[in-house]
């Protein structure tokens, strides 16, 4: 029984419009005409362990009738490369493929498949629609059971070709691993270009895996520190406009551009409460800096702590109810919890070398940070209770760490030595042992990570 | 002269001039323009080469110690004698530290220099404070010696 699913072709590239058409791809993910019975819960990854093997999967060459014959084949391969990137699939060479050839109604040759040690396979089909759009459908196979784990049809425009990897990418990631995927996601950084001592900043957003960079701003004034609102097509970044740095507001439909707040001085390092209706940030005043509150609505302000000392880098707790930061009121920089009235604040950090930029996961089960000790520039983990410190990678610099949606990988930008050097947005997942390097046209910094609408 | 080999050739002589005060104090009450007299006393060019537009500071510092204290000293006594110049203290820090609290610390170093200037009795109406953190270095190798010169406050002048 076939469930088919239309969307409108999109007039426009507006953003917005693009993620209304996610939500709708996402919520309909139906399944088609299965050729074999329903399966069980048959193959499954175990990602709660350490270290973890990947598992091998092979992505068949997408079929594509006519003009989409390219663009069946680009889908697959970005599929693929999404799987592989994860670190937790291992996607066999299709030259190494003996059954080839498959569109999405071939019934696999599972020996096939399991003498080239597959474990799941996926097929698919791109068709042209008489209306321009594009038809997509494709199956995951367990190979070992000989059945069906799922089938999805899409309809959308050629142009959203990307959109429909990473939503079929997002598909299988989560039959398999039991958890959501992050693939149909996207980054907010800072482009950098020009010279180390006059570098031209850029607020650009680009998918998750690198491509589609847009620039949101011109690089005339410096922007910093971006973060994705997690309800809307919002980010919060702080900006040198005219000369007075400032947290704004900044609307990726409308291009738009507000200043959050009067303050009477400079305000910084703001992140969005996980409601999206508040922004927590640094007030600095003559030597201190002191952590403030706004509602979006009332655009009410509340100071949180009033400390002679540096309190920057909020974040909330997934449920609203804590916030970490960094401080230096016991003498160097260390993470604390404190309540989101800004009462009972605790060190939790107590390792060597000096904390920073703590970030809360989407989880609630790890604090992400950066860590600096004897000239080593250290991303880690902790947990909100200040135990089961991990470092996941360590080096000459690497700052900034920001979580996936799913709370599996982080997301850092690595600098390197020297007049030439940069930053460069890298991935690690939780094992610390999958980095990834994000290319981007330019160098790039201060990664923050999207939600993931459903 | 395009205007950024001035600035290149500013910043030379302000590092060499902030390496001869603490000599220049030692001996004497220090003029209040000395050094290079092709330069129009009063200029922004007057203050750059002759006076040191520019204090440094101990890695995550923002104490000022005898020699900033001797720039400041007479930055103080030039603001004094050319009262229509405003001022804005730009604080920064190296590269070598995470850049929100970066920004935080070149804001404490830049009050550092603002509070030692309203002490010296310059009025805090003409003076504001700005902070880059570690966005802007001027010296740009992989050393202590290019982090140590990035680690400042400036003076810069306006208002005229």
């Amino acid at each position: 029984m076939s469930f088919v699913m239309g969307l409108n072709p999109m007039r426009t590239t507006g953003v917005k419009q693009l993620w209304r058409h996610a939500c709708r791809l996402v919520a309909a993910a139906v399944t088609v005409a299965a050729i074999s019975q329903p399966a069980y819960a048959l193959i499954e990854l175990d990602i709660t362990q350490g270290n973890v093997e990947p598992m091998p999967i092979a992505i068949s060459p997408f079929a594509g009738s006519g003009l989409q014959e390219d663009v069946a084949g680009q889908i697959s391969q970005v599929v693929a490369a999404d799987l592989q990137r994860s670190g937790l699939f291992r996607p066999i060479d299709p030259t190494a493929h003996i059954q080839q050839g498959m569109n999405v109604g071939t019934m696999p040759r599972f020996g096939d498949w399991r003498t080239i040690g597959s474990q799941a396979l996926v097929t698919g089909s791109i068709a042209q629609q008489a209306n321009g759009q594009i038809r997509a459908e494709f199956r995951l196979w367990d190979v070992f059971a000989g059945q069906q784990l799922i089938g999805q049809q899409f309809f959308t425009t050629p142009e959203n070709w990307r959109r429909l990897a990473h939503i079929i990418s997002d598909a299988v990631y989560q039959r398999l691993t039991g958890e959501k995927g992050y693939f149909d996601t996207r980054v907010v950084f800072i482009d950098e270009s020009g010279p180390k001592d006059a570098r031209r900043k850029r607020l650009a957003i680009m998918d998750q895996d690198g491509a589609n960079v847009r620039y949101l701003t011109r690089g005339d004034d410096l922007v910093l520190t971006p973060r994705f609102s997690p309800v809307s097509q919002e980010v919060t970044y702080m900006s040198y406009v005219g000369g007075n740095p400032q947290v704004y507001l900044f609307n990726i439909e409308t291009g738009q551009r507000e200043v959050l707040g009067n303050f009477p001085g400079m305000t910084f390092a703001p992140r969005f409460s996980p409601d999206g209706q508040k922004v927590i940030m640094s007030l600095q005043q003559g030597s201190n800096a002191n952590l403030y509150l706004m509602d979006l609505r009332t655009r009410r302000t509340t100071r949180l702590t009033n400390t002679a000392a540096i309190d920057t880098s909020p974040s909330f707790s997934p449920d609203g109810s804590q916030v970490v930061f960094e401080s230096d009121r016991g003498g160097s920089q260390q993470l604390y919890v404190m309540n989101s009235n800004g009462s009972g604040a605790t060190r939790i950090s107590f390792g060597p070398g000096q904390y920073s930029t703590p970030v809360w996961s989407p989880r609630g089960d790890l604090i992400a940070f950066t860590k600096v000790h004897q000239g080593r520039f250290m991303i880690g983990v902790i947990r909100p209770d200040g135990k089961g410190e991990r470092i996941l990678t360590e080096g000459y610099h690497n700052e900034g760490p920001a979580w996936s949606p799913n709370g599996r990988v982080l997301t850092f930008f690595r600098d390197t030595v020297g007049e030439q050097g940069g930053p460069q947005v890298w991935t690690v997942d939780l094992t610390g042992y999958n980095e990834q390097l994000v290319q981007t046209p330019n160098f790039a910094s201060d990664p923050a990570w999207s939600p993931l609408l459903d | 002269m395009s205007k950024t080999l001035f600035a290149r050739g500013a910043r030379f002589a302000a590092v060499v001039a902030v390496c001869l005060v603490a000599a220049a104090c030692s001996q004497t009450r220090p003029e209040l323009t000395s050094g290079n007299s092709s330069v129009a006393a009063g200029s922004g060019q007057d203050f750059v080469v002759n006076v040191g537009d520019r204090v440094f500071f101990l890695n995550n510092q923002s104490s000022l110690d005898g020699s900033a204290r001797a720039v400041l000293d007479k930055q103080a006594q030039w603001l004094q004698h050319y009262k229509n110049y405003s001022i804005t203290i730009e604080g920064h820090a190296d590269e070598r530290g995470t850049r929100q609290y970066n920004i935080a610390l070149g804001a404490r170093r830049a009050a550092a220099v603002r509070e030692y200037l309203v002490a010296k009795g310059i009025s805090p109406t003409r003076i504001k404070t700005l902070s880059y953190g570690k966005e802007r270095p001027v010296a740009v190798c992989n050393a202590a010696s290019c982090w140590s010169q990035n680690r400042r406050a400036v003076t810069v002048l306006s208002g005229q």
